[in-house]
């Protein structure tokens, strides 16, 4: 079954017809071309389709499109703007927190909203105060909230000193 | 810039502002009209053939353009090999083995499709159980039969050696060690995975795929279609990972192939969905492995003996260089080393980072430390009592071997000193804290296969042309340095070219051989371009200048054994209660030459070494030995390290340029770097606990008594 609906992604509308069973991921890849998200496991288990779904950090590959008309999406395409990279993007460069880069704008994205997340006083399972104002996004913290994006390469320990200097700033 | 300063330089990645952008393109990226879809059919016994196929159903559904099986797909001309044939016949030799596979409109047709093709096998019994006393164990052939060198193991080394009397030095020998090893099946899981978009026409096929060799997923491809390699175009610029699994294993693109052929012009979009990767694109074979060592009394080994049994595929002989590290990193007058097989109905392995060495030197160091400790004394200052002054086996000096320089220089910088001698070493908030060492090793190849072609115009732009691959490594930046530096010219100046069969020949990213082949290619063209513009009074003509070169040989090779090395350093905390290991803290200090990009490099090994963490921790197929099925087959249920797995990881490398491997004075460093890590940890979860796990991965199960 088909079913017509609207996603507004990286700051562009799209009016586009998809299957029911299209899930958000091949939405984007397959039908409109928009390739920034990654396909890793399809199951949620990577992270690296990890976009801005309504500003938070969702998988797009366990979410449907039909269910989603309407959204307001973000890729990491969509953090830069133009050709001025968003800090994120440039401190992942600077640390070369990533080599094969198949991970790396799930792990961008993920980490812009793991940012706002921890402003906003959300603690993780390894925050020891869950009451507390303010998180510390130290070395544990940023590891713990940045778990659900795995990178084969390994390169966690750029990734973490690459989204803590941008958290400092 | 000038060229003077490239190699050295920590240059940021030349196509990192595309990585963070998602905007490098990746083989099932690029834009293509009105694709096709392909979902294959698994086979869901692990030993027996097909009897009957119902495709009916599937063909019926609305948006389906074709299924094919064993029963239509084409006959192929080069059948036989379960690495790049498939569908050649309805029989089955693992659990997970394409038998058919759906082209249609969409994925999800073509994936709800497939699962309307109903099979029927007629089924063998399942052989699975991997153990060293099965009385069918072989030696290997693994050359032989499938590679184009000679010897037993797949690098052409022998299954078996043998130096002195190994039993009559075992016999002489005051102190003694015997103790067996094993290690499970590993896979790799590259994030992208081995996906493909395939164009076939009567005149070019076209081929964009994940690839670590373009040039030899042309050549296995065009064997296997009975074709002209000029007719295929294989294009891969961007990989996002492989491991190893994006060498040999190429079914997958033989399938898209087919699924191309079955809608002529059509492009037609496959990608293995992250649970078939875990049959169909290889795996790191199961090994047991018996190590023996015999010392006098001041601890100088006597004798050292490594047997070894790995896991193969009924399908096809896989056997790897397990024993090749034991040959060569202590000295010992009394040696042998034995590689035997154990043939199951398991899919066919392959090699994964570290080939060989990996699972070896987890036995290996494992043993060094246990004897170390066992005689009463310090596990560096064994190792460096038995440092070798040439190869032990071939007699050959080493091109240059700085291990003892590593583990001395590890010593200072972890900490080495304030260990302590007992164990459990030390307690705190109820976790054991212990702290172990290690040494690596990994061999610097040079493989035959490389041609570069530099151009000059008359705008004093460079461009360098060679079909390599970038799969992590840092090759588009590396390449362009070393380019540069021979070149004397600023990296800015060259325009590099890799990942394309339309570019000279090129080894495959693998063996650590990288810079060594393609950056020894391009240093030779680099010397004759520049020849060529002194003959031409240094002015570059109008209509530019060009060269192409092939690899030259090393006349040192069969002077010296060339290979990388290097110690870790681990800290561990083991969990009084839990059995929880935590690694808060690895160390690897590294001599692998002169280091093209420290940056790069640096990131290449310290993500060598967080996959040597999840090797010792957590990575391991459950196999059911009924089925013969991978029964854990996603990322929830074979966990590889994840972030908040990590703690601190430092690397520092000694920089100490070798003479003789290549004209830019490095050695291989992308696979040194997991080769040891295991056994790092291992040895420091017994000096934390009196626990000595012989058995990966260390969970917390084997830590609780």
């Amino acid at each position: 079954m088909d079913q017509e609906i609207t996603l507004r992604v990286d700051g562009k509308e799209h009016t586009l017809t998809v299957d029911t069973r299209t899930t958000l991921l091949d939405a984007l890849r397959e039908r409109l071309g928009i390739t920034s998200a990654k396909k890793g496991c399809d199951h949620g288990q990577c992270g690296a389709c990890t976009v801005l779904l309504d500003g938070r950090r969702a998988n797009s590959c366990l979410v449907l499109a039909v269910a989603n008309a309407g959204a307001e999406v973000v890729t990491a395409a969509g953090l830069a703007d133009g050709d001025e990279l968003h800090p994120m993007q440039r401190s992942f460069i600077s640390h070369d927190a990533f080599q094969c880069g198949y991970c790396t704008p799930g792990q961008i994205v993920s980490a812009v909203a793991m940012l706002r997340e921890a402003e906003a006083g959300w603690p993780s399972v390894v925050s020891e105060d869950l009451d507390a104002d303010e998180v510390v996004l130290d070395h544990g913290e940023i590891a713990e909230r940045m778990s659900g994006n795995l990178c084969r390469c390994a390169a966690y320990a750029n990734i973490v000193p690459a989204i803590a200097e941008v958290a400092r700033s | 810039m000038s060229g003077r300063g490239a190699v050295g330089a920590p240059l940021d990645r030349v196509e990192g502002h595309l990585k963070v952008r998602g905007a490098a393109t990746y083989a099932n990226e690029w834009p293509v009209e009105n694709p096709a879809y392909l979902y294959p059919l698994l086979s869901t016994i692990a030993s027996g053939r097909v009897t009957g196929v119902d495709a009916s159903a599937a063909t019926a559904e609305p948006g389906v353009l074709g299924v094919l099986t064993h029963l239509n797909a084409p006959k192929l001309a080069w059948p036989n090999d379960p690495e790049v044939a498939a569908l050649q016949s309805g029989e089955v030799a693992f659990h997970g083995q394409f038998v058919g596979a759906v082209v249609a409109e969409s994925i999800e047709i073509a994936r709800y499709a497939a699962g309307l093709v109903t099979l029927e096998y007629e089924k063998r019994p399942v052989d699975v159980d991997m153990r060293a006393d099965r009385d069918d164990l072989l030696k290997p052939q693994h050359a032989a039969i499938f590679g184009s060198q000679p010897g037993d193991l797949q690098d052409g080394s022998s299954a078996d050696s043998a130096v002195g009397d190994f039993e009559a030095g075992m016999d002489s020998a005051i102190h003694t060690l015997d103790a067996t090893y094993s290690t499970p099946i590993q896979h790799h899981h590259p994030l992208e995975p081995h996906t493909a978009i395939a164009v076939w026409t009567d005149d070019e096929i076209t081929l964009y795929c994940s690839s670590q060799g373009v040039h030899l997923h042309r050549t296995l491809l065009a064997n296997a279609f009975g074709i002209d390699a000029s007719r295929i175009r294989v294009i891969s610029p961007h990989v996002g990972g492989a491991f190893g699994s994006k060498v040999f294993p190429v079914t997958w693109a033989t399938l898209a192939f087919m699924g191309a052929q079955l809608v002529p012009g059509r492009p037609v979009k496959f990608a293995l969905t992250r649970q078939q990767m875990f049959t169909l694109v290889g795996h790191r074979p199961a090994t047991i492995q018996r190590i023996r060592l015999g010392a006098d009394a001041d601890g100088r080994l006597v004798a050292l003996g490594h047997d070894v049994v790995q896991e193969t595929a009924r399908a096809k002989q896989y056997a790897e260089q397990t024993v090749a590290a034991s040959r060569l990193m202590y000295a010992a007058p009394h040696r042998r080393t034995t590689t035997r097989i154990a043939t199951l109905d398991l899919p066919v392995p392959t090699i994964m980072r570290g080939p060989g060495e990996a699972t070896g030197m987890f036995a290996l160091e494992s043993a060094m430390d246990e004897f170390a400790v066992s005689m009463g004394m310090d596990p560096i200052e064994f190792r460096v009592l038995n440092e070798p002054a040439v190869h032990p086996e071939s007699g050959l000096p080493f091109s240059s071997r700085h291990l003892v320089t590593c583990l001395r220089e590890g010593s200072r910088r972890f900490g080495w000193e304030h260990r302590a001698p007992a164990t459990p070493a030390r307690s705190e908030n109820g976790w054991l804290i212990g702290t172990g060492v290690a040494s690596s090793t990994y061999p610097s190849p040079r493989l035959p296969g490389n041609t570069a072609t530099i151009r000059v115009g008359a705008d004093g732009r460079h461009t360098v042309r060679i079909a390599a691959a970038d799969i992590g490594t840092g090759t588009w930046t590396t390449l362009a340095q070393i380019a540069a530096e021979a070149l004397d010219v600023a990296v800015e100046d060259v325009t590099l070219q890799i990942g394309d069969t339309d570019h000279p020949l090129a080894s495959s990213a693998g063996f650590s051989s990288g810079i060594n082949c393609w950056g020894t290619t391009i240093h030779a063209a680099a010397g004759e371009l520049r020849a060529a513009l002194n003959e031409n009074g240094g002015a570059v003509p109008d209509e530019g200048l060009e060269v192409t070169t092939d690899i030259p040989d090393n006349p040192y090779i069969a002077q010296y054994a060339m290979y990388s090395f290097g110690a870790q350093f681990a800290e561990v905390r083991v969990h009084e209660d839990t059995g929880e290991v935590r690694v808060p803290r690895l160390l690897g200090v590294f001599d692998v030459g002169r280091v093209i990009n420290p940056k790069t490099a640096r990131s290449q090994l310290l993500g060598g070494m967080t996959q040597g963490l999840s090797m010792a921790l957590h990575e391991a197929a459950a196999i059911d030995p009924r089925y013969g099925h991978v029964v854990n087959n996603d990322l929830g249920g074979y966990h590889f390290a994840a972030n908040a797995d990590v703690g601190s990881i430092e690397v520092h490398c000694l920089e100490e340029r070798d003479p003789y491997v290549n004209p830019m004075g490095s050695k291989g460093a992308g696979e040194v770097c997991i080769v040891g890590t295991a056994a790092a940890i291992a040895n420091a979860v017994c000096h934390a606990t009196g626990i000595r796990v012989r058995d990966l991965p260390i969970t917390l199960d084997k830590l609780l008594r």
